[in-house]
């Protein structure tokens, strides 16, 4: 352990630019062909997750313009039924699992860390790990569209519909199996999220000091520890029904149906909120900055981000009002569903007092965080109307339920996400994304929005069921869907500019700086993009808003006593962020990809033989042997 | 909307137009609440669907005023930093908006709804003690219907048209052979899931005579966009002679053309899923067609039931339902006639 010195008031550290060379080699990510299998450093991992995601989610919303043009008129015949199923399938699974859960991880995993003043991950190789497993899970998943063997039992994969009975081929078991695998994925960048945000902080910041966005993703990974297990025993009992003929969930033989449901919706519901958390932290981070001002009631809106965790658990029945459970016990979950209403609306208030009377920027990432006023607000109010069982009773499956999910992870997660994007994307790439297309973009993306989705609110209560690949002309149900496939061509114009955008902007954009927003927190008090380590010193925070704090002063106190000839990081206490220690972090290494490979060979080959589970298994051990060879870093040097 | 309904209101479809609500009085009435349809959560016909129908009225107008109040609030507060000057609320202001938007008017509007949403709930979840009971079975993918007595003993089955005394609660036992669907006629009630392995139970009443129409609303494999239904409410003299006729086995084939038609029934395998009862009795995967001609609709209430609709059915049911479970049968024209003539002589 080293002996952290004491910051000593108004000595300026700074460091020779050979100490930055050896500190920015030691931190330097291997290049070449195999060298891209091989880092391990979090911004490097962050942008592959962010990147990777956002290509699924062009891809699964390429999937729902495609449908919103079969349901354009009555009786279209553009895609067959089965078709249609498996968009629809796909399009739901992907954007749960391939597309919201790993960019908010892959933005967490990026922004966090330089966040918090630390230079990566608690366990950088799980982090690399994570990447692989989701980007082959994703892939497999995806690619199975191409062969036309795309799961096609919906997104939450109802038993029996999903048994290899009424599913068979390989579909199902391509949904199963790689859902477990991706959640591995969502479940090491919680782990090490958590690990991170408690033990990593620049000394000084105590809780009551981290950025809000630190909240929601600390938040957000406790969920995801909590909330993914149920998925990865569910689909692992449908993967043992359907592959070696377990009958858990088959009526015949004594088994429960609904037990599948259970299990899915106590992962599902709390997903919503996985999914919302961050962007909610995005909201709390971009409003300060271009207000220019502290949040109001920071404590309230930490409050609020726990509250909703917890309450995210004791939701998932209302799911399943129709099935028949008995009446009392549904009641309790109304009012819990309902509850959720106090949590969101301290925030939107809360925000809305921070906003008052500001002189205020209005650049696109603000744009994007008013949008997601209008637009969540009103899937709040559909969310608590929904939650009232008789109505529920008329609306659940129905579009306009469909309207309400989109209004609300739309809305309440996209739009935040996007104009987080907006906001950092300076720092990760050094340069600022053009603001008139940003500002076209969200005009496009705000009104197509509403245009597609609102309408699905009266579809829905005229009667129109959810995964119909058509209906009958006679229901008039016509007009409102051409007008909502109308409305999904301006909507996905405005994304569209929006990639172009930051296309354009990499080569195009005007250079960032530093800090071109005016920013409070940690990330932009280091070049952009940032150097190998992060930050040349590690920083010493005294309040929320440490390069706000600073301003004026010639210098900030520091860390000094890191060694910058390997990987060493600090260890603060969890509360008080008082520095206790020093890790040293592992070295880029290919075995996490090779883990990777041998467990998705595991996860994979299941599907034709059971003994490929010994193949993952040993596979794996093996290659986490050789990942976790003591390379006695203390002796290296 | 309005022009829709209008549009579709004048036009004559091609197909059988299930409400009988287009007589210009009611379709006035219907245009007054800005909706129309057989389908139509909104335009009730029932006790519960119009307690939900008010219910989303109330709540409508809730969440359009509490929407508004936060655009308002959020106007203002943009609005108070137009034009360059700082002008923040005081934290004691801020404290209070935040308390009085933020928890006691969602505190407020949740126990309201809360209040609101278990006494109807409990209305319509309060089933009747008596009425003719009707076993809905789910198949793949249409709708197996048993009327039972007071024993539970068969009465009569039939498929995809239910009908109803007017006025009187009628009650419905659900349950299902293969996945999971769901029961849904959005003017009579709210659904219900039909889970094999359990029996849910629900019930419908309708107010006035009509036909509604319903459609499955749970997710139940490739046709599930194509399970529909009606339900025919009719008085009750009617009803009890519908269901009487439906308890007789099938009509004696009186003509020569009938006689053969049902021959080809035999010989063609159509009696491998078809039941007609005194005619074949093994056929359990397709609806019984004991009195087929006696129905509205085909194909679980996609077409029309005509002569035409039935010839195209039976020669090539995957254009009309693809991926549905009866398979094409290629028979000669003569053929084909005779088992129409046979179809359509089962009143």
């Amino acid at each position: 352990m080293s002996v952290i010195e004491p910051p000593r008031q108004g000595e300026i550290v700074t460091r020779t630019p050979e100490e930055l060379d050896r500190l920015s080699s030691t931190w330097e990510s291997p290049g070449g062909l195999i060298g891209w299998f091989m880092p391990v450093n979090q911004r490097v991992i962050g942008r592959r997750f962010v990147l990777t995601a956002f290509v699924f989610f062009f891809l699964a919303g390429a999937l729902a313009v495609l449908m919103r043009i079969q349901l354009m008129r009555p009786e279209n015949d553009f895609l067959s039924p089965d078709l249609y199923n498996q968009f629809f399938t796909v399009h739901g699974t992907a954007m749960m699992f391939l597309f919201a859960i790993p960019v908010m991880e892959g933005i967490a995993i990026y922004i966090v860390p330089m966040m918090v003043g630390t230079r990566d991950m608690a366990f950088p190789r799980l982090n690399a790990f994570g990447y692989y497993v989701y980007l082959i899970g994703g892939a497999v998943f995806f690619g199975s569209l191409l062969f036309n063997i795309a799961p096609a039992a919906g997104w939450f994969n109802y038993v029996p519909l999903a048994g290899i009975e009424y599913s068979p081929g390989l579909g199902v078991g391509i949904w199963t199996t790689m859902i477990t695998f991706i959640e591995v994925s969502a479940l090491t960048a919680a782990v090490e999220l958590i690990v991170t945000i408690l033990k990593l902080r620049a000394p000084g910041m105590s809780l009551n000091r981290m950025p809000l966005f630190v909240w929601s993703a600390l938040v957000t990974a406790f969920m995801i520890v909590f909330a993914m297990p149920a998925i990865i025993a569910a689909s692992s009992l449908l993967v043992m029904d359907r592959q070696i003929g377990t009958h858990i969930f088959t009526p015949e033989t004594g088994g429960q149906p609904l037990l599948w449901q259970h299990l899915f919706w106590f992962f599902g519901h709390p997903e919503v909120y996985i999914i919302l958390m961050p962007a909610l932290g995005i909201i709390s981070t971009i409003i300060p900055v271009f207000t220019q001002r502290p949040i109001f009631g920071y404590t309230a809106l930490v409050l609020s981000l726990v509250a909703t965790g917890f309450i995210g658990f004791g939701l998932w029945v209302h799911h399943m009002f129709a099935t028949g459970l008995p009446q009392l016990g549904m009641s309790f979950f109304m009012a819990a569903s309902a509850m959720i209403a106090i949590p969101q609306g301290i925030q939107v208030f809360c925000w809305i007092a921070s906003m008052w009377g500001a002189r205020m920027r209005f650049d696109t990432p603000l744009l994007y965080v008013l949008g997601f006023f209008v637009i969540f607000v009103v899937g709040g109010i559909s969310g608590v109307m929904v939650a009232v069982i008789p109505f529920d009773l008329q609306v659940h499956d129905t579009f306009f339920l469909v309207a309400h999910f989109h209004y609300v992870l739309i809305g309440g997660a996209v739009f935040p996400l996007i104009g987080g994007m907006y906001y950092w994307y300076p720092k990760m790439f050094g340069r600022m994304m053009d603001e008139r297309l940003g500002k076209i973009s969200f005009w496009l993306a705000f009104i197509g929005f509403n245009v597609t989705f609102f309408p699905m609110h009266q579809l829905g209560l005229q009667g129109m069921p959810r995964r119909i690949y058509t209906y009958l002309e006679e229901l008039g149900w016509g007009d409102l869907n051409l007008l909502a496939t109308m409305g999904s061509f301006i909507l996905a114009a405005g994304f569209l500019l929006s990639l172009f955008n930051a296309l354009w902007s990499l080569w195009r954009g005007a250079p960032a700086g530093e800090d071109p927003w005016g920013s409070p927190t940690l990330e932009w008090a280091t070049p952009s993009p940032p150097p190998n380590y992060n930050h040349a010193h590690i920083p010493i925070v005294s309040g929320r808003y440490p390069l706000w704090d600073r301003r004026g002063e010639e210098s900030s106190p520091v860390v000094v006593g890191l060694r910058d000839d390997r990987r060493e990081v600090l260890v603060t206490t969890v509360l008080d962020a008082e520095p206790h220690a020093v890790a040293v972090m592992p070295a880029p290494t290919i075995w996490p990809f090779i883990s990777a490979v041998a467990a998705s060979t595991g996860f994979l080959g299941i599907l034709y033989h059971p003994s490929f589970f010994l193949v993952g298994f040993f596979g794996a051990a093996a290659t986490f042997t050789m990942w976790f060879w003591p390379r006695r870093p203390w002796r290296d040097d | 909307m309005l022009v829709n309904s209008v549009r579709s209101a004048l036009r004559f479809s091609r197909r059988w137009r299930p409400c009988a609500g287009a007589t210009p009085p009611a379709f006035i009435a219907i245009l007054l609440q800005g909706c129309s349809g057989a389908q139509n959560s909104l335009d009730p016909a029932s006790r519960s669907a119009a307690l939900i129908a008010n219910l989303w009225w109330g709540m409508l107008v809730i969440g359009t005023v509490i929407m508004i109040g936060v655009l308002i609030a959020l106007f203002i507060g943009l609005g108070r930093g137009w034009g360059g000057t700082e002008r923040p609320l005081s934290s004691r202001g801020s404290f209070l908006l935040v308390v009085a938007g933020g928890v006691v008017t969602p505190m407020l509007v949740i126990m309201a709804m809360v209040i609101v949403g278990v006494s109807v709930g409990r209305e319509i979840a309060t089933r009747p003690q008596s009425g003719p009971i009707v076993e809905v079975i789910g198949r793949l993918w249409w709708w197996e219907l048993r009327y039972l007595d007071g024993d539970g003993e068969v009465i009569a089955t039939t498929a995809n048209e239910m009908h109803i005394p007017v006025g009187q609660p009628v009650r419905l036992r659900l349950t299902s052979e293969n996945v999971i669907h769901s029961f849904w006629a959005p003017q009579l009630q709210g659904k219900t899931d039909l889970i094999p392995g359990q029996v849910n139970e629900s019930w419908i009443e309708a107010e006035r005579a009509g036909v509604y129409r319903g459609q499955c609303s749970e997710y139940c494999g490739v046709q599930h966009a194509l399970m529909s239904f009606i339900v025919v409410a009719e008085p009750l003299e009617e009803f009890e002679r519908w269901l009487s006729l439906q308890a007789e086995p099938a009509t004696e084939p009186s003509s020569d053309e009938t006689r053969r038609g049902q021959q080809v029934f035999l010989e063609q395998g159509c009696a491998g899923c078809h039941t007609i009862r005194s005619v074949s009795e093994v056929g359990e995967i397709g609806p019984d067609l004991t009195h087929l001609a006696g129905r509205r609709t085909l194909a679980a209430a996609t077409v029309p039931n005509t002569k035409g609709h039935l010839g195209g059915w039976i020669s090539d049911p995957q254009r009309i339902k693809p991926g549905n479970k009866m398979p094409s049968t290629v028979m000669e024209p003569a053929d084909l006639q005779a088992l129409l003539a046979f179809l359509g002589s089962l009143e």
